[in-house]
């Protein structure tokens, strides 16, 4: 049983970074891409990182790599905000079918 | 792994890059992770959270680096 949830979560976390890798590769615009890897690879490296704590039920393992998984769940919006915070003020350009909406 | 390394090398603009090696580091904590759990070697465990904040500092450092720069 603990076998089935660890590969489960280990198969569902490397499909959420295989999307992130494909919206790395085909996503238009730097701020996409920066979507794509803050949310998509964080939660997936994050469930990566469950599974193999649910698939090896040491207590030093699972201490460690919860930390880990509260580590990466802290950074992984502050990088991507610092990401998207320096290509902005370095000029990235926009995707052209960006909507400026009124305010411009 | 090769599509963060080639977005690394083809990004058009510096943060690309940056974000191109946050993604890299996750893919390889990732691979590190179940690496650790196939060859039962509890000590990668570490390598892996040594991995996390690595990855977070050079992302931001690197970042900061893009913004200094003239674009």
């Amino acid at each position: 049983m603990t076998a089935v949830v660890g590969h489960g979560l280990v198969v569902v976390g490397a499909g959420l970074v295989g999307a992130a890798a494909v919206g790395l590769l085909r996503l238009p615009d730097l701020y996409h891409r920066a979507s794509a890897v803050a949310k998509a690879a964080a939660l997936g490296v994050c469930l990566v990182l469950a599974g193999c704590a649910v698939l090896n039920p040491r207590p030093v393992t699972v201490v460690t790599l919860l930390v880990a998984i509260a580590a990466q769940l802290v950074t992984a919006p502050i990088s991507g905000y610092s990401v998207g915070r320096a290509g902005y003020r370095s000029g990235a350009p926009l995707a052209p079918d960006t909507h400026r909406g009124d305010r411009t | 792994m090769l599509v963060a390394i080639g977005r690394m090398a083809y990004g058009p603009t510096g943060a690309d890059r940056a974000l191109a090696v946050d993604f890299g580091f996750g893919v390889f904590i990732s691979s590190i992770a179940v690496l650790a759990v196939r060859l039962d070697a509890p000590a990668a465990t570490d390598l892996v959270l040594a991995a996390t904040l690595l990855g977070f500092l050079g992302t931001v450092a690197l970042a900061q680096l893009v913004e200094r720069s003239p674009p």
